[in-house]
């Protein structure tokens, strides 16, 4: 099992909904945010283009957070994803440092906090509160090992990227473009 | 003109607009602890060598200096986590991949050793000393019976200790600055040279403090050649490596690092050191000050730098 998020930037209004749910299904603490929007405007006028991306953290199979953690609190767990156990983190901020995406941030109560793709909902079957909320539906959740899955569908079909992929993370959040 | 703007909706705080999580308490760790490297280096190396006697102060008087300098290290690192109580998880696990389980099980390593070597010498501070307790004199007995093959034991644990200080920072490959293999050696070299400038400055002894003058220059040589390697390596790297350079090379660090870092810490003691080897009478506070100083200024531009620089996607 490969858990992964596919986001179609041609579909997103960057209406930072999915953060808003995030937030308050994680319990976010206040001027904290485990996924924002990116407004990427490139070219010259009138030859521009925007690009929307809804970022978080990219539960990379190489993920370098995993490595450089000297308790063994970021940890991979079952589907790839990359999540820290709060009661073993002493707060050294070596993973914060190590993320190319500053995907993770140190919360006021004293631990390293991020994005979990949700473990607690797809756990029990549900999708990330993300994904669930995006009212463009813009946002896809799935197993990349299963070849049925909409997010396998979707990479086999359209054209993708990864974020910073020259740092030789293999991130697991994919973009259609 | 292709132009690129990028706007974020995330102000996390420390992480927003520049990473800036880790303060002042990890570059002066990393200088206490390349200090400490150094000194203990020197002084296992002429044990090792057999010349206890003509260098005092390399051997016995400056290593008195290194258990404090590595409780203030310590304690600096301890104030840099958030989850201060739950430090000793440090030390339930042993991860070869992560640097930082390293540097902590090295300084496991290191403090004690460095106590017992001082305990062992307690006598040269304060003549007809006599400890009070029994064990510390079993201590100071096995210590002076196994000194060298302790000294060798200290050899290796402080140019990894000298050595880790950098690799702490070059493993971070999400920082281009910061993710140059050259950054162990240079810190290692640094901290040696400021080990040595301890021991120069404390020396009273004149061959004692010639032959740390001699080593300095040799070091301080290293360490320039060191300096142009890694910006050598930057420039012909990638667009990311090339960015964080320019940070150093007309960005906001230019003048921190050419003046302060190289002229006032490198060259500047360099020159005072060649004119005192000729005779002319400099105090040798002042190169030695010069020396520190710029190492320690190394340190927090090297981190604070590192924390700017990161890869643009």
């Amino acid at each position: 099992m490969r858990y992964a998020m596919v986001i179609d930037t041609k579909k997103c209004v960057g209406c930072s909904d999915c953060v808003v749910a995030c937030q308050n299904e994680n319990r976010v603490p206040i001027g904290y945010c485990r996924d924002w929007v990116i407004e990427n405007a490139k070219g010259t006028f009138p030859n521009v283009s925007i690009e929307l991306r809804s970022e978080r953290c990219n539960h990379c199979e190489n993920s370098p957070c995993v490595r450089c953690c000297p308790t063994g609190a970021s940890h991979y767990e079952e589907g790839g994803l990359v999540k820290v156990t709060r009661h073993e983190c002493i707060g050294c901020g070596a993973c914060v440092q190590s993320c190319p995406y500053d995907a993770r941030y140190s919360h006021p109560d004293g631990f390293v906090d991020k994005c979990t793709f949700c473990h607690h909902r797809i756990s029990e079957g549900k999708l990330p509160s993300c994904v669930s909320v995006c009212p463009t539906e813009c946002m896809y959740f799935g197993d990349l090992d299963d070849k049925e899955s909409k997010v396998y569908q979707l990479l086999q079909n359209r054209d993708w990227k990864v974020l910073a992929p020259e740092v030789g993370t293999k991130p697991h959040v994919y973009y259609l473009v | 003109m292709n132009e690129e703007i990028i706007i974020s909706g995330r102000m996390n705080p420390k992480i927003d607009p520049v990473l800036a999580i880790w303060g002042w308490e990890i570059p002066l760790y990393l200088f206490l602890g390349g200090l400490a490297a150094g000194i203990l280096f020197f002084a296992a190396l002429y044990t090792i060598l057999g010349r206890e006697k003509e260098l005092p102060t390399a051997v016995r008087r400056a290593t008195f200096l290194v258990p404090a300098i590595l409780v203030i290290g310590l304690f600096a690192l301890f104030l840099d986590l958030k989850n201060k109580l739950y430090f000793w998880q440090l030390y339930t696990t042993i991860r070869l991949e992560s640097p930082m389980s390293w540097g902590a099980w090295v300084l496991m390593l290191v403090t004690p050793l460095s106590i017992v070597w001082c305990v062992a010498y307690w006598r040269d501070l304060v003549p007809n000393w006599k400890f009070k307790v029994e064990w510390l004199e079993y201590i100071e007995k096995m210590v002076n019976k196994y000194r060298k093959p302790l000294a060798w034991v200290m050899i290796v644990s402080s140019v990894i200790l000298g050595i880790y200080t950098g690799i702490l920072l070059s493993a971070f490959n999400a920082r281009p600055l910061w993710n140059t293999s050259i950054l162990g050696p240079l810190f290692l070299v640094s901290g040696l040279s400021t080990g040595a400038a301890v021991i120069m400055w404390m020396s009273k002894d004149h061959l004692e403090r010639t032959l740390f003058s001699k080593i300095d220059l040799i070091l301080i040589g290293i360490e320039i050649f060191f300096i142009i390697h890694l910006f050598m390596g930057f420039l012909a790297s990638n667009a990311a490596q090339i960015e964080a350079a320019q940070l150093f090379l007309g960005g906001a660090y230019t003048l921190p690092f050419w003046g302060g870092v190289v002229v006032l810490g490198l060259l500047v003691p360099a020159i005072l050191e060649i004119m005192e080897l000729r005779g002319k009478k400099i105090p040798v506070a002042f190169p030695a000050f010069l020396i520190l100083l710029g190492g320690m200024i190394f340190r927090f531009i090297m981190v604070d730098a590192g924390q700017i620089s990161k890869y643009l996607y």
